[in-house]
């Protein structure tokens, strides 16, 4: 699901923390700031931001979806790149949006579209960083979960990569990574068997490969993947890539 | 559970062994997959979407390639009927037979003839069908239905199928070595090959241009149907045309790679017409039964896409939902994303019945990025979501999205909101707000509640 148009970079940005980081994972939505502003990026962060709109878009409810995504369109108006620390939640901005706003185009929206990055594929292929000068204090094994959302966009190939050039960090393959973890938003709540069992499956793949840390572009999927470690009796330390990368450059 | 979706209760209560050969087949083939397209094309993608072109572009013009098609297969000697429903596809077929007085024929596999439930109606009018595909006379001799498009008995072990050959009296013992099961499988049809008057294929392609219809299969059963056979019929949707023989390339392809990971599949028959004079054996009759039934109404929904489809299975193989529930629980031929997609708009007064199957998907987008003919599965399954709501039908769990929608376009109650469900994270789980939340919970841990931290701590660093 690719943007279909030349996206703004530049050193001024907006974020868009996502709801997820609002209320659980606020060191997500820190560590994004801290990196972007190392890198010398301005970023603008409009109060009025809530969330974009994808649970009631996945559950069909489109009128309840779109009034969110003209809020969020509203919100981030003008012409700066919008930056997302999530893969999910950008994908609704340039896809998920084209698609409920095909027979109801709207200015702002498809403006909003045009401009929003996902994080990390903004920071390499945005920003052009193709190296990162962090390091692990000692030899460390990454396992990626490349989120069902970066299909198709540049942001797997672009946090993979990055990961890879921070000394000391091995990322390990892993067993069916086209595999879905199985979160899906509404859907573990409404099919709780079958996401369960995608989650197990992942997890056993991931864990096979005894990592020292799960990374992913994605918090809902670790939210969902570590809960369920969690009750498994099998906890598994991990973190977003940009903690990845803030964390790195400070030990 | 309350919240339970359909196909989920149906993936709770399946039997162990079924599901894990469901998943370890499809998982299996999945692998194939990959690596018969990738070993092979140094970019599989822009095969796929040259093959999702050519499809978009005949459907586009159906109604000038079926005229096309219709006078090639005349041309040829086929007889050509054309059948709107379900029901016309069935007395066309069935007076086809009766007319020339025949009472036993073979059957290759076909998705269109399970799609009108073919085989009940002519049994029902005293004519003996016999499955020939071996996956299929397996589902026929246990009255069980296909689970898979390509593989129907992906849910059956082979223990239970030498268990079925056993009561069935096609053997006289137990045998549950693969080589066994097929020779004694071989040994029984032969036999009733020589008995049959006619044949029944599906049909995987018709080329407008030559009228030549190409049946695609690894165990060669049509083509051994169709020696002995006085009438070959194919039952065929309009879909299947491709406009000239040249776009059968791409196709053929593709779609061995993406169905079983073979370059080419075992057989692939190019038929124009009933066999002539040069020919020592074959039906003296072609009879091309072109279908309808609901696909004009999926080209005029916003759905149309889905015509593109090939059959190959990809989807269902890769989809992590298929794999913990089986084909079983779509309750129609087609399970997997193609099914959850084309089902509920193909058998278009059922729709309010099969609503839930669009719902049936994490979403992940697998499924499109294995699909020969890059249909993009996910937004049609979002689209016939859209569709369920406007139209009103319920779904077990649908979580109310107005009041989420209110909030989140108040910003002032969501900062509030964020900060005061703190208290959430001293709340036992048996008060969880929802109930959907308890049984959320009752498998996962949530992180600690954090509503506000992040804004506090910008406005902070932005002060200082
Ligand atoms: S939808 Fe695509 S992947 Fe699925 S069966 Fe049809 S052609 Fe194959």
């Amino acid at each position: 699901m690719p943007a279909t148009t030349q996206r703004p970079a530049g050193k001024k940005v907006l974020l868009m923390a996502t709801c997820l980081c609002d209320a659980f994972y606020d060191d997500v939505a820190r560590a994004t700031v801290e990196v972007l502003q190392h890198l010398g990026v301005e970023v603008g962060f409009p109060e009025n931001q809530t969330c974009c709109g994808q649970p009631a878009f996945n559950s069909g409810d489109w009128k309840s979806s779109r009034k969110v995504a003209r809020h969020t369109a509203e919100v981030f108006a003008g012409d700066l790149p919008v930056i997302v620390p999530s893969g999910s939640c950008a994908a609704m901005h340039f896809h998920g949006n084209r698609l409920q706003f095909e027979e109801c185009p709207d200015g702002a929206v498809e403006s909003l579209a045009n401009r929003t990055w996902e994080l990390i594929d903004f920071i390499v292929n945005g920003l052009g960083i193709r190296e990162w000068p962090g390091r692990f204090e000692k030899p460390t094994r990454l396992a990626f979960h490349r989120s069902c959302h970066l299909r198709g966009t540049g942001s797997g190939e672009a946090i993979t990569s990055l990961l890879s050039t921070i000394a000391n960090a091995e990322v390990v393959p892993f067993g069916q990574a086209e595999q879905c973890c199985g979160f899906g938003g509404t859907f573990s709540v409404t099919f709780p068997h079958i996401s369960g069992r995608m989650g197990s499956l992942k997890l056993d793949h991931i864990l096979e490969q005894h990592p020292d840390l799960l990374v992913s572009g994605d918090m809902s999927c670790l939210m969902h993947l570590t809960g369920l470690a969690q009750v498994q009796g099998r906890p598994v330390p991990h973190k977003h890539a940009v903690q990845v990368l803030r964390d790195t450059l400070q030990a | 559970m309350v919240n339970r979706q359909p196909i989920d209760a149906y993936a709770h209560d399946i039997d162990e062994e079924k599901q894990s050969s469901v998943s370890g087949g499809s998982a299996a083939s999945t692998d194939k997959r990959y690596s018969a397209l990738f070993s092979d094309y140094e970019d599989p993608n822009a095969l796929r979407r040259l093959a999702s072109r050519i499809k978009d572009h005949t459907l586009h013009h159906l109604d000038d390639y079926l005229e096309q098609a219709e006078s090639s297969l005349k041309r040829n000697g086929c007889h050509v009927h054309f059948a709107d429903t379900d029901d016309d596809a069935r007395d066309a077929v069935l007076s086809i037979l009766r007319e020339r007085e025949i009472t036993r024929l073979t059957k290759s596999k076909s998705m269109a003839s399970e799609e009108i439930h073919l085989n009940d109606h002519l049994i029902k009018n005293d004519i003996e069908v016999l499955e020939s595909d071996l996956g299929e006379f397996i589902i026929q001799l246990d009255g069980d239905v296909p689970s898979h498009i390509v593989r129907p008995i992906i849910h059956k072990n082979r223990r239970e199928i030498a268990r079925t050959f056993q009561r069935e009296g096609i053997a006289d013992d137990y045998n549950d070595d693969p080589e066994a099961i097929t020779r004694r499988a071989r040994v029984h049809l032969r036999e009733k090959y020589m008995e049959a008057e006619a044949v029944i294929t599906g049909g995987n392609f018709i080329s407008a241009e030559s009228g030549r219809v190409v049946l695609v299969t690894n165990e060669g059963n049509s083509r051994f149907g169709m020696a002995p056979s006085r009438v070959h019929i194919a039952l065929v949707g309009i879909e299947k045309l491709v406009p000239t023989d040249r776009d059968l390339a791409v196709f053929l392809n593709l779609l061995g790679r993406s169905a079983t990971g073979q370059q080419l599949t075992v057989y692939t028959e190019f038929i124009s017409g009933p066999k002539d004079d040069s020919q020592p054996s074959g039906p003296e009759e072609m009879h091309v039964v072109l279908m309808n039934n609901g696909r004009t109404d999926v080209l005029a929904s916003n759905c149309r896409e889905i015509l593109r489809c090939i059959r190959c299975s990809a989807c269902q193989n890769v989809c992590p939902v298929y794999r913990q529930a089986s084909g079983h629980a779509y309750r129609s031929p087609y399970g997997g994303p193609v099914g959850a997609v084309l089902s509920p708009i193909l058998f278009g007064d059922r729709f309010p019945e099969l609503a839930d199957l669009p719902k049936a998907s994490s979403l992940c987008g697998a499924c499109n990025e294995v699909c020969p003919v890059d249909i993009p599965l996910p937004d049609l399954l979002l689209r016939l979501r859209d569709k369920a709501k406007r139209e009103h039908i319920p779904q077990p769990g649908d979580l109310p999205m107005a009041p989420f929608a209110t909030l989140a376009t108040s910003p002032a109650i969501w900062r509030t909101a964020m900060t005061m469900s703190k208290a959430m994270n001293h709340l036992p789980i048996e008060m969880a707000p929802v109930r959907p939340l308890q049984d959320w919970l009752g498998q996962r841990t949530l992180p600690e509640w954090r509503g506000g931290d992040f804004r506090k701590w910008l406005k902070k660093r932005q002060s200082d």
